[in-house]
This record gives C-alpha cells, structure tokens and sequence, in this order.
C-alpha cells in the first residue's frame, strides 16, 4: 500500500440514492443530474456511483471491480482469483476519456465463481477480497457483489460517472457520493462508494469511534486496512446483518442507539431489547457525525448519528423512494413528491424492492 | 540506649510569634512529637517521630507550624541515597524487614504523564456536555458474542439472558480497602458515596461489617488467600465476588494487618483473635494452578446462583497478558489488574518499591492480547494503580480498560497527605487506623460528601474531555487508542502501548 494511502481521511460529503421499489431499471443519467445538485459539497477529490441489477447477464456471479496502480499487480492478482475462481467473464471496464478526470488507474472487471463448495460462499469471497487487498501491492478490489458495482474516482461525482458511462448502465438502486476530503490525498480506492460483497456504504461524516470500531472488528477476522471510517461501517453492517442476524430496521439500535436515559423510559421488551444491544454491542456503536446510505440487493437503507450532526432527508414519489443530503438534489429528478421528511437522530429508513413503498406512513423506525 | 543514628525526616519549625500554646498539634500528634511544657509555657517537638502527615500544620489555628523535609548535611552520593541509608541504619538497628504504606513513591516512568488526548476540529464537530447528553454508563462482566433475538413478534424478543452485570453511572470504582486497615468510619464513607454515585466500593479482604450489609448492592466483596470474614451471607449480600490473588503494591505476598490494628470490632469481622496480626499467606492455599482458580471461581458461582459477576484481581507482572488471559478462561467475568504503583495499608518496602510493572504497560498488553485471542468479550477489565485525576482515568478506558479502581486519590480525598505510615495504626487523619481517638475525627457525612464530589467533578471533566473528542458515550472511546498520542517515549514502549507519537494524524 502506498504511503498516502496509510492514512485514513476524514471528510464531509454529499450522498444521495434512488431505490425503484417496483424493480424498474433506469439508467445512471438521473443519479448523475442528482449528485451535481450537491456540487458545493464535494471538492472533486472523490466521487463514486453504485448500481444495483447492473449485471442481469451475470446475476448468479460474483462481480469484482479490481484497480489496479500498476500492470504488474494483475498476473499476480489473477492468479490468486484463478486458483480460486474460475473467472466467467473478464474485461476492462469502459470508459470516457474526459478533461476533467485524468490520471486513472487500470481497471477491470471480472465475474467469478467458486470453483470448490464451501458451507458459506460469501465468506471466502470476503477472505480473498481482504487477501487481495492487503498482500497485493497495487491491486484493489472495490467492488465484489453479484449483480451489482461500484464505480469510483478521484474527481466531482458527476465527472465520474460520465468518465464511467453510467449513463450507458441500468439500475433499480443507484447511490451516488461525493467527496470533500480533508486533505489532498486522492486514491481512487478511497473514494466512495465502499464496498463488500453487496454491500455498499456512502457516508458523509467522520466516525470518531474509529479506533474501537476497527479493533472490536478484529474479533470477528474483519481486518480494515482501508483506513477509511466507511470500510468500518461496511463491515459491521456485514458482520451484524449477515452473521449475527440483526434485521436492517433495528441497526439503529446498535449504530446509532438511543441514550441510557431514553432506554430507561422505555416499556419491555423494548427497554430489554435495547439494553441488552447497547451492552453486548458497545464496541459497534458509532460515534461522531456521520449520515449514511448502505446498498443491499434488493435495497438501500439510510441512518444518521445518535444526535444528527449530519443532514438526511428521505423522500417517497409512487414506487421510487429516494434519499439524499439535500432535499434540493432529490427535487432535481422528482420535483413533486408524495412526502418528504428528515431522518431523525439515529433512525433507520430503508426500503426493498418487491415491498410497497412505504411512503413514510407506516416505517420501521429504530427510535420510539 | 545509645542514640539511634536515624536521623529525622522532617524538620519542624514554629512560629514562636504566632504560637499561642493551645496545645492543638499535642492533641492531634499521635506520633507524641509535640510536648507542652506547663512551666515554661511552650510548645517542644521530637523531630524523629514526625511522619510528615501535616496534620497538626492544617490544624494550627494561628499557622504558627511548618513541617518540610529536613535536608541532610551527608555528602552528595549518586549511588547511596539518604533513602538507602536511612534504611540501612533502620534495619541494622531493628533486624526486621521494612514496613511502608500506600503505593510505591519511586520514579518510574509514569505513562499518563506522557499521553494526550485528541480533540475534534471542524471535520468533526466537539459535542457540548452542558446542551448535548454524554454517557458514562459502564457495565462489568462478560458479555455474549452475539445475542439471540425473537424477530417474530411486532416488536423483536431478546432470548438470550445476559450474564450478570456491574451496572456504573462512572466507570469508576472505589478500591479494595478492608475494614481493619482503614476505619469504620472511612468504610462507612466508601460505602455511601458508592450508593449515591451509583457504583461500587471493594471491601477488601477484611470481611464485612454487619453495619453495611444493607448496602450490599454497592459492595463489591473480597475473597483472598487470608479468607477473612468470608462466609455464605458475606458472598450473597454482595453485588459481585473478587477473588484477590495479588495486589500491585505487594505482588507475590499476601495482605499485611498489623495486630495494632486488629480492634475487637475488627476481629469479630475478620474471625481473628483481636491484636493478632492479620497475614494472608502468599498464595491461596487451594489455589495452586490455573485449574484449581476455575475451580474456586465456580465454586463462588455456585454458592451466588451464578447470579453476580465474579472478578479476579491480579497484579500487573510481567507475565500479565497470558496470565489475564487464563483467568477469563477459568472463567472470571472482570478481571482486575493492580499496576506497581498500587496502594497498600502495609506491604515490605522493598516489594513495594521494586515488584510489578506500571499498569499502564499491563493494560495495553492485556487489552491487546485479548483482543487477537477473540475473548475480549468474555470478561471486563478493571484497573488500578496511580490513578490521579479523571485525564488518567480517561487515558485508562482509551487505553482498553472498561474501568478504574481508585484507592489512594479517594483517600486523598478523605484527608489522606500520604505520609506512607498506615502499617502503624497510628493515622492523624482517622483513616488508617483503628484508635478511638483518631477514627472519630473522619465524620463519615463528610467523608462521603467529599467522595461525592470528587467522583461529580471527575465525571464532569470526562464528559468535557469526551465532549472534545466528538464522543458522546464513554462505550466509543473505550480501547479506542486513536484517541491518544505518546510524547517523548521510546518507539518499543509506544509499541507496547499501541499508541502513536504525537505529530502522527491517523
């Protein structure tokens, strides 16, 4: 790993994110005219898109998206994907030349399979993407869901998605991020989105419960060698929601939980609830000032910190549930809306594909 | 008798302008260095008997006394210290081995002293602890993995029933100081300002009073090699049960109460005839391997239903990372660990002064080993040791611990001026001691007051310190090392410490 990407780097940002809970597929245009809305909030070192049933051709493979710093990290990080994975499909990802983004890595995509039976798939995908990324000097793999991608860059978001064509894609979940780092390291790696497996995480906020977070990880195998805070949160929301069965509209509860005092109001089993999460879970709790939109298939969900420092509005138009920074980037693609509202300190709004959009009426809400 | 060749620690000047022979500081002196001489109409001090304790100094009405440390007119030697010689001459006039108090007084590196603490700048904004509520809440024991949960219901159903928790409103706890060594009247403060804290007071290994039974549910009770006072209703009235197997003041022997101590009150707590000296042996006599501590850390579960948690208190040695490791294997929900710098009621000089290692070092080592063993979880950890304000006991929880024992800096706060004499009976301040006399000048009312605010003015100024760290729950920082940065240490014991040097971003 190069020096500069030794350090993990705060930043303030602007996300946004587009769930067509009837499944319908659009292309990548209406994200893009989004995240643009938002420019003042980023600072054209990072942007990032992630789009969701982008791959229904290879929908039963695992898609990774690997960058590479240099050619020589390929043969060697092929190698390790071929002892692995028979390797479906291979072939650099396409792209724009344009002015704005300049200096890009080679990248490439490849769509994989197994090739030994394990008891759980995913897990060895998460060992080899953490193999590749921390043994192989140049090579990152930021995306390796199914169905799914992840498309990032150092520049203004919207740049990023005309260099990756994204208009040229068609998802049912698009999350956009835009970057304002606060400092001038730019690695196309440690833009966002961040991904693992499906998961996708975009944050705008800086975790200050980092250290804990990633040591408390470390008990669990997940080694965080991004050093950025959103590789944290991608893999508790891995860790709470796949291994250890927490559904997605109670993450709250452990991400973000309410205070002792609230707790102590609380009627059972809620109050039992609560508390037994807060005790068990502390090292997962996530302090600081952050808003974050995760992916999922079939999904995407939004929660901010325990006492909002960061802003989330989330918004419902028919079947399309929208969340975003500013409500001014969700007006730019849907200027009428059936409802709009914040999210509240420490609340989880989330929808699924295949669920009515639930229009705000009738959430699942972390907070009472 | 010849002259004895100690020479007098402390110089004692009067005022003879301002005394007006009141005859306070004869009255306060249980040491007898004041004499009053009707005749003459003075006051007269034996120098060689004065410890130091500054209590007739604070209570000289007129400010006529000053007690300072007497210089010596010995030739300047590096290598043979006035300590060294007034030892060597004690020892060859008495044959004994030397007795001291408190913790150990030498310089060794103290690690607080030499790590800072971050605080939030725009990126990240600070949280204000007088607009914006700030957690302190602290639970001792083990913890589950992960937790069963019913999501079958309208609202999820937690099946898993948590092992037996601690619950803190500070992660800080008074230490184990027994009843015997301290006085009833210092236990009785201990006791109540833990119930108006909300949290807990160690009993030490001196059993427990029948006056505080009824605050059981802030006592935590001591178990040692000694056995002391330990009976089925002593372990049930508790709220958790400590196993001591060393104490950081004096790892490797057992406790020390001088028989002068041993009152008829004491003795009917501890079940020793009165005046006999009180000596835990070394080891616990049924504890011999790590086999038979699982075995008596069941054997205390049994006999509280597995209702509480069970603690082991070690000292920090230099073993401690595998040691602590075992103890939460053999089946100890808090493991306690006792740092060099511990305090003692009586401990030989010589262990004291050069036995153990800096909890400091111990904490990170242990936090860490547990944590690449996978079972940080199983158990909390506990600290204690040199203790001195609320930046050590934040610098403690980043550093991994989930709480801190205080002893001595509860004691200061008790009217304690670490005169380092507590093995004599012979305490000024009420304290340490068991003399009638003495004992009543603690007011319990007071003492707990005084305990009180001190544990309000620590919370007060880590929920500041939180604050600036954008950190609104103490669960956040705990084992948190991003939070600190070393100044002028060595690159291994930053290593140790798992903490880098200040100038490095993250």
């Amino acid at each position: 790993m190069r020096e500069d990407q030794q350090y993990r780097i705060p930043s303030g940002c602007a996300v946004v994110g587009i769930l067509n809970q009837d499944g319908t597929r659009i292309s990548g245009e209406s994200i893009i005219r989004s995240i643009a809305v938002m420019h003042e909030r980023s600072n054209g070192l990072g942007g990032g898109f992630v789009g969701y049933g982008i791959y229904p051709q290879y929908a039963d493979y695992y898609a990774f998206h690997i960058l590479y710093d240099h050619r020589q990290a390929v043969p060697v990080t092929e190698d390790i994907l071929r002892k692995e994975c028979d390797i479906v499909f291979e072939e650099d990802i396409p792209f724009l030349e344009t002015r704005e983004v300049y200096n890009h890595p080679y990248l490439k995509r490849y769509f994989l399979r197994i090739k030994r039976e394990f008891p759980n798939e995913d897990d060895e995908i998460v060992r080899l993407v953490m193999k590749i990324n921390s043994s192989i000097d140049g090579a990152y793999v930021i995306s390796s869901g199914k169905n799914m991608g992840i498309f990032k860059g150092v520049g203004y978001p919207e740049d990023i998605g005309r260099f990756f064509r994204l208009d040229e894609y068609e998802a049912y979940c698009w999350i956009s991020h835009g970057r304002f780092p606060t400092n001038s390291v730019g690695w196309w790696g440690g833009a966002h989105p961040f991904g693992l497996l499906s998961w996708s995480v975009v944050h705008n906020g800086e975790i200050s419960s980092y250290g804990i977070n990633r040591r408390y990880l470390q008990n669990f195998d997940y080694i965080c060698n991004l050093q950025t805070d959103t590789e944290v949160i991608a893999y508790l929301v891995d860790l709470l929601v796949r291994k250890h069965g927490i559904r997605i509209p109670y993450l709250g509860a452990v991400l973000a939980s309410p205070f002792w005092h609230e707790i102590e109001c609380m009627p059972e089993p809620g109050k039992t609830f609560y508390r037994s999460l807060r005790i068990i879970y502390g090292g997962a709790l996530l302090n600081g000032p952050f808003s974050i939109i995760v992916g999922f298939d079939g999904g995407m969900f939004g929660l901010v910190d325990r006492i909002k420092l960061r802003p989330m509005i989330a918004a419902w138009k028919e079947e399309t549930f929208y969340l975003a920074s500013e409500e001014s980037a969700i007006r730019e693609i849907a200027p009428d809306l059936d409802l709009i509202r914040p999210l509240r300190a420490g609340e989880v709004i989330s929808g699924q594909v295949g669920e009515r959009a639930h229009h705000g009426q009738k959430l699942t809400v972390s907070r009472v | 008798m010849a002259k004895s060749l100690l020479f007098p620690e402390f110089k004692i000047e009067r005022d003879s302008n301002r005394c007006i022979s009141c005859q306070v500081c004869v009255r306060q002196c249980a040491n007898d260095v004041h004499t009053y001489d009707q005749e003459d109409d003075t006051v007269t001090s034996k120098e060689e008997q004065c410890v130091g304790c500054q209590r007739c100094v604070t209570l000289c009405p007129t400010n006529a006394l000053q007690v300072d440390t007497k210089k010596t007119g010995f030739r300047p030697n590096a290598s043979w210290s006035i300590q060294h010689l007034r030892n060597l001459y004690k020892q060859s006039e008495t044959g004994g081995v030397l007795l001291t108090g408190m913790g150990c007084d030498q310089p060794y590196r103290i690690y607080w002293d030499h790590l800072l603490l971050n605080a939030s700048q725009v990126t990240n904004p600070s949280i204000d602890p007088l607009r914006e509520p700030i957690e302190l809440k602290t639970f001792l024991g083990a913890k589950e993995e992960m937790l069963d949960i019913d999501w079958n219901h309208d609202f999820p159903v937690v099946k898993t029933k948590l092992a037996p928790q601690l619950e803190l409103n500070l992660p800080i706890v008074f230490s184990a100081m027994s009843y015997g060594s301290i006085s009833y009247n210092a236990f009785r403060s201990f006791v109540e300002a833990a119930r108006e804290v909300g949290t807990y007071c160690n009993s030490g290994e001196g059993g427990l009073h029948p006056d505080f039974y009824p605050y059981g549910n802030n006592i935590i009770v001591q178990v040692a090699s000694g056995r002391f006072g330990v009976h089925r209703d002593y372990l049930q009235v508790a709220s958790a049960v400590e196993i001591k197997i060393g104490q950081g003041a004096k790892p490797g022997i057992g406790g020390h109460l001088p028989g002068e101590k041993v009152s008829s009150d004491v003795s009917r707590t501890r079940k020793i005839p009165e005046g006999s000296d009180a000596i835990s042996p070394a080891p616990h006599h049924d504890i011999y391997s790590i086999e038979d501590l699982q075995r008596l850390i069941y054997a205390i579960k049994e006999s509280i239903h597995y209702e509480k948690p069970v603690s082991v208190k070690i000292a920090a040695v230099h073993n401690v990372a595998p040691i602590a490791s075992g103890v939460i294997r053999a089946g100890a929900d808090i493991v306690a660990i006792d740092g060099i710098r511990g305090g003692t009621g009586a401990a030989p000089l010589v262990i004291r002064d050069n036995v153990g290692i800096p909890i400091e070092l111990a904490l990170a080592q242990v936090d860490e080993r547990l944590r690449q063993e996978g079972i940080r979880h199983r158990a909390s950890l506990v600290i204690a040791g040199g203790i001195r304000s609320s930046a050590d006991v934040i610098k403690a929880i980043a550093l991994g611990a989930d709480a801190v024992y205080i002893g001595t800096s509860a004691l200061v706060a008790l009217g304690c001026h670490l005169c380092q004499k507590c093995y004599t009976g012979k305490c000024n301040w009420g304290i340490a001691t068991q003399d009638p006399y003495l004992t009543k000048r603690l007011n319990p009312n007071i003492g707990k007051r005084h305990l009180v605010n001190l544990m309000r003015a620590w919370a007060f100024e880590i929920k500041e310190m939180l604050g600036g760290m954008g950190v609104n729950s103490i669960q956040s920082l705990r084992g948190n090392k991003e939070h600190l940065r070393a100044v002028g240490l060595t690159r291994e014991e930053m290593q140790i410490l798992g903490v880098k040097p200040a100038g490095e971003g993250w």
